[in-house]
């Protein structure tokens, strides 16, 4: 069984600084954290279902960038209908990664529909994904990474993992701060310097 | 390939149509995204958007979606609209919660059931919850009677949003857009 954290870890390793990072909120959240806390990553700490959605903005918008999505399979599931959304509009520099424990984990660890019958890259496979992966083993980490930064989109993987908690590893959770930090960082727009102020 | 793929045949707005000038307040401010779940009342200037290669379209499954996108629109730098009407904006409650917790800017443009002469009586919950809905989740709510004002209003909406990161919505009333028989 992959663990998680070392997981995301090595996705995110030496990552490329076109990368732009939209973490779900809850363990995803502390995962992209604690895998490094660069200003390239957004943390959802709320707007459950949000997370892929808020990706294909991203991604329309900045068609140079590659924009990952990292979230948990709760999320992802109360999001299912942004995977049509997503597969209909195609951006070709969006992956969504699902780490999936099969689990509500944040709130007792009650069994979610991927540990009973959802197959989530099935699901975005027939939503017009142009390539999927589930993945289970350590080994298989380095392939799933190439599909995630590499592939043309809109692509999907799953890491199966198992559930429970891991120590909570916390970032900014003031919104303003994230959003301002994150759209100075990826800025383009040079009209506005300090200093240019009249 | 997409985007391109996407564009309708030129448009043109058929005389009279208000909808014109709401495109026109779109294109002064420099909307590239346009998030909707289909409304007759929005037909035409959805089709105009589908048109316009500078603009963006995106047709969603769920009101929700929108925000979350448009959300991440801003993160990219780029401006952006939701069309929807009333129905849809219950859909979104816990999802706008994302805009006022991290000052995104937000502007739709909202087609009204539920009120003026409405023949389906499960549009009224939803279609007069509305307004308040959106005061409560931290709107600024202007609302249109006249194709004029749906226009001014859009404009007026947009500056406000996007130059003071608030989220606002422009109600286009029943009595404006014609009530359905359906």
């Amino acid at each position: 069984m992959i663990e998680r954290r070392e997981a995301i870890a090595a996705i995110l390793q030496d990552r490329p600084d076109n990368l732009l990072v939209i973490s779900g909120l809850g363990s995803p959240t502390y995962d992209v954290a604690a895998a490094g806390d660069v200003a390239q990553n957004f943390y959802l700490w709320g707007a459950m279902g949000g997370a892929a959605s808020m990706g294909l903005g991203l991604a329309l918008a900045r068609p140079d960038a590659r924009v990952l999505v990292i979230t948990g399979d709760g999320e992802m599931l109360m999001g299912m209908g942004s995977l049509a959304t997503l597969g209909a509009k195609a951006p070709h520099n969006l992956a969504v990664l699902v780490i999936d424990n099969e689990a509500f984990g944040e709130t007792g660890g009650q069994t979610s529909h991927t540990g009973k019958t959802t197959n989530l890259a099935a699901v975005a496979l027939a939503c017009g994904f142009k390539q999927v992966s589930t993945v289970h083993k350590q080994q298989e980490l380095a392939g799933l990474r190439q599909l995630l930064l590499d592939v043309t989109g809109p692509v999907l993987g799953v890491i199966k993992t198992a559930a429970g908690e891991l120590p909570r590893v916390l970032p900014e959770r003031d919104g303003h701060i994230i959003r301002n930090t994150f759209k100075t960082a990826i800025s383009t727009n040079t009209n506005r310097k300090t200093g240019d102020l009249k | 390939m997409a985007m391109g793929s996407m564009k309708a045949q030129p448009f043109s707005f058929a005389a009279g149509d208000w909808r014109a000038d709401i495109f026109t307040a779109l294109k002064q401010q420099n909307v590239q995204q346009m998030a909707y779940v289909p409304d007759a009342g929005h037909a035409s200037l959805i089709k105009a958007c589908h048109a316009d290669s500078s603009i963006n379209c995106s047709v969603l499954t769920t009101e929700e979606e929108g925000v979350a996108l448009l959300a991440g629109a801003d993160l990219g730098g780029q401006r952006g609209v939701m069309l929807m009407q009333s129905s849809g904006v219950g859909n979104c409650v816990n999802m706008f919660s994302l805009l006022n917790s991290c000052g995104f800017p937000f502007v739709t443009l909202v087609t009204m059931r539920g009120e003026w002469g409405e023949f389906n009586p499960w549009q009224i919950a939803m279609g007069q919850a509305t307004e308040e809905t959106f005061r409560r989740s931290g709107f600024i709510v202007y609302r249109a009677d006249t194709g004029e004002d749906a226009a001014a209003m859009t404009g007026s909406a947009m500056r406000l949003a996007y130059d003071s990161n608030c989220p606002v919505a422009v109600l286009l009333s029943q009595r404006l857009i014609g009530a359905k028989n359906f």
